[in-house]
């Protein structure tokens, strides 16, 4: 049991997070965030091959014509996708969250520790033998393959003489991503299935449709509640295990949860945008210095930031060079990759 | 106290056993050699093989091993003799041992420049092949230059997590520019690239080899004979200084081979990972940390390593190919795996 003064340093802790947490600036930036995303989902909704003005967006979502042309655009094409880019952001971001705060792993993302590069590996498998399996199933296979990718990182990194650093974790999930990746490739190759796999790779949300988020919001939903149930206890791992512990946590629960929670969102993230990475480590860092340490408001604030993150990079895939899309997965790369220089070059210290 | 048991064992390990070592692997190279000869559309014995490489065969024979199969082969050959000594240059002047150019993000800069250079000259018959190691070289330099700069801390210089770090975000950020840039190429390019970027031997051609085999032939002997001086180097820079060394000099002198190496390799190979992590690995599980035996059995298993690989690539799916680069990737990645988890900080 924990002696009087240890108790004492935890409480001084905790204070301290109370201290540094900023509610006021929370909740501004969650109903800010909002509109903010509202408003560039009209914006992104309304830019496109076809020019639509905001009030036609307006008027396709809340008074739908069937009749009208640009309202079968909006309903049919244009919504799904920007609805999609916002929750993929969503997930990412959040699942980076929590990763983040149960292994005090500041460069903690799914990306970068190969649960995104498994869930695509799973989702070659699916095309290449069973073409034309529902979207119901392949989200499925997609959480398996995360938590495949997931297992065999920290797998190596556990055995590994030095223990779980985080600079380790991150080269293991180098190399499994390349590993995975290497596999995808070959199989794409031999069952030539290269054209449907290929936007994958490069990240893209123009393929969704209705039907995606239809079967994915159920889990993204559950995912989204639970990590909102779990906050408090993460901010209490965010501590320290034995800080935890000491304060009356079910680590090993909570982990679990947690951990389970990560690879749904992920692995849904996945099948429908693609292996993009980044968005789970810029969104939470960039929340954490806004709103302070305290999970309850950075998973929140994470949603809305995470969304609007992916829909402006979307919309910014398709004004670089249109007509033509460039992935967003390279786009958020090119923001993600001096971020994690940033990072790694503190050295990778534990939050 | 280890690097004491290290010196006994190699003294142990005579001479003339390294030699033999050197000797097996060369064979080894010469038997795969009989083997990727035969792999292929059309089937030739090893007899037909001996017979037309000395001239004795039939035009079609002639046509198939000289023109397709050999310059290919070559070139397998050079790029991973080229990427395993760059990279057990690199683990020496680094004291790293998990240097590759690739993990490192040197090839994905040699890969940059190349690409730049097919964007900007469409047509890649009218390509000055000789232009692309150069290209690639410099390519490979300037990035090595930019992850040099950004793992440097003022206090701690270089530490080789961080250096891994560095190259992987590196390299990570150069590839999302190229998939960037290969929306812009046309389709028959972006065939090209796409093939390219995923490490194939795709220059079968003798102008390929020609282009690539002054990099190795002058640059390869150039290494062996500073095989002392990275014997120092692996002491430790005090220890270096101590026996005489110019450290900062030889240290820049040999990055720029290894940079050269590497960078000439992928001009005609692509993205091939991996090779320079395992091929030195492998060498120095047969012959030992000295280098006068390191590099020569390294350079012999990166290319036995690479010619291997191509072969199963062409064979494994006959008739479709798997670029080599994806074959040395499923293998050398789980090794690096084990590599790390063996490694201390």
């Amino acid at each position: 049991m924990s002696t009087p003064a240890e108790v004492s340093a935890e409480i001084e802790k905790l204070t301290e997070i109370k201290k540094h947490s900023r509610p006021i600036m929370a909740i501004v930036i969650l109903f800010g965030g909002v509109v903010a995303l509202l408003f560039s989902i009209g914006l992104s909704i309304s830019f496109g091959a076809a020019d639509i003005k905001l009030a036609t967006v307006w008027t396709a979502v809340f008074n739908f014509n069937p009749d009208l042309t640009p309202h079968q655009i909006i309903r049919e094409i244009r919504m799904p996708r920007v609805l999609g880019a916002a929750m993929v952001g969503s997930c990412f971001a959040v699942a980076g969250a929590i990763m983040q705060g149960m292994t005090r792993n500041p460069l903690a993302d799914s990306g970068l520790l190969g649960l995104n590069a498994g869930a695509a590996f799973m989702l070659a498998l699916c095309f290449a033998f069973s073409p034309g399996l529902p979207y119901m199933f392949l989200i499925m296979y997609s959480f398996l393959g995360a938590g495949l990718g997931a297992g065999i990182v920290y797998g190596i990194g556990s055995m590994s003489r030095g223990g779980l650093t985080p600079m380790r974790l991150v080269l293991a999930g180098a190399a499994v991503s390349a590993l995975l990746g290497a596999l995808s490739e070959g199989i794409a190759l031999y069952f030539r299935i290269g054209q449907d796999l290929a936007f994958w790779y490069a990240g893209g949300v123009s393929g969704t449709k209705w039907i995606h988020l239809q079967v994915m919001s159920p889990w993204i939903l559950a995912a989204m509640i639970g990590a909102v149930i779990l906050s408090r206890s993460i901010t209490l791992l965010s501590l320290g295990n034995e800080v935890a512990i000491g304060l009356g946590q079910k680590t090993k629960t909570i982990k679990v949860f947690g951990m389970l929670i990560v690879l749904i969102l992920a692995g849904a993230a996945v099948s429908v945008v693609g292996a993009v990475g980044f968005v789970g480590l810029i969104v939470p860092h960039l929340t954490r210095l806004l709103v302070g340490h305290d999970y309850r408001w950075i998973i929140p604030c994470s949603i809305v930031i995470g969304g609007l993150l992916v829909v402006l990079a979307d919309l910014g895939a398709r004004m670089i060079n249109p007509p033509y899309e460039t992935p967003i997965g390279a786009l958020i790369a090119l923001i993600g990759v001096p971020f994690f220089l940033y990072l790694a070059r503190k050295g990778g210290k534990e939050l | 106290m280890k690097k004491k048991t290290l010196m006994t064992k190699d003294q142990q390990r005579s001479k003339s056993r390294n030699l033999i070592v050197i000797g097996i692997l060369g064979l080894l190279i010469i038997i795969a050699f009989m083997i990727s000869m035969n792999t292929g559309y059309i089937k030739l014995s090893p007899l037909e093989v001996i017979r037309t490489l000395f001239g004795y065969g039939t035009e079609k024979q002639r046509l198939i091993l000289f023109e397709f199969r050999l310059p290919r082969i070559v070139i397998a050959v050079l790029v991973g003799m080229g990427l395993a000594v760059s990279g057990c240059v690199l683990q020496g002047i680094s004291r790293n041992a998990l240097a590759d150019p690739g993990i490192l993000g040197i090839n994905a800069g040699a890969g940059l420049a190349v690409m730049l250079f097919i964007s900007f000259f469409p047509s890649t018959t009218a390509a000055p092949v000789f232009l692309l190691p150069i290209l690639a070289f410099v390519g490979a330099g300037v990035t090595a230059v930019i992850i040099y700069a950004l793992a440097y801390k003022r206090n701690e210089g270089i530490s080789p997590m961080r250096l891994i770090l560095t190259g992987v975000a590196v390299a990570a950020g150069i590839s999302s520019i190229m998939i960037v840039l290969t929306l812009r190429l046309s389709p028959e390019n972006y065939q090209f690239v796409a093939t390219w970027l995923a490490g194939s031997i795709w220059g079968s051609n003798w102008k390929f080899v020609l282009s690539l085999l002054p990099w190795i032939v002058i640059l390869l002997p150039f290494v062996f004979s500073k095989a002392r001086v990275l014997n120092v180097l692996n002491l430790g820079d005090l220890t270096a200084t101590g026996l005489g060394a110019s450290i900062e000099k030889e240290r820049r002198l040999l990055l720029a081979a290894a940079v050269g190496l590497a960078g000439a390799s992928v001009s005609v190979s692509g993205g091939i990972g991996f090779v320079g992590l395992i091929g030195p690995h492998l060498a120095r599980q047969l012959v030992g940390s000295r280098h006068q035996f390191l590099l020569p059995a390294t350079a012999l298993a990166g290319g036995f390593l690479v010619l291997v690989a191509d072969t199963i690539g062409r064979w494994i799916l006959q008739p479709s190919e798997i670029p080599a680069g994806i074959v040395v990737a499923v293998i050398g990645a789980p090794y690096f795996l084990y590599l790390l988890s063996r490694l201390k900080d």
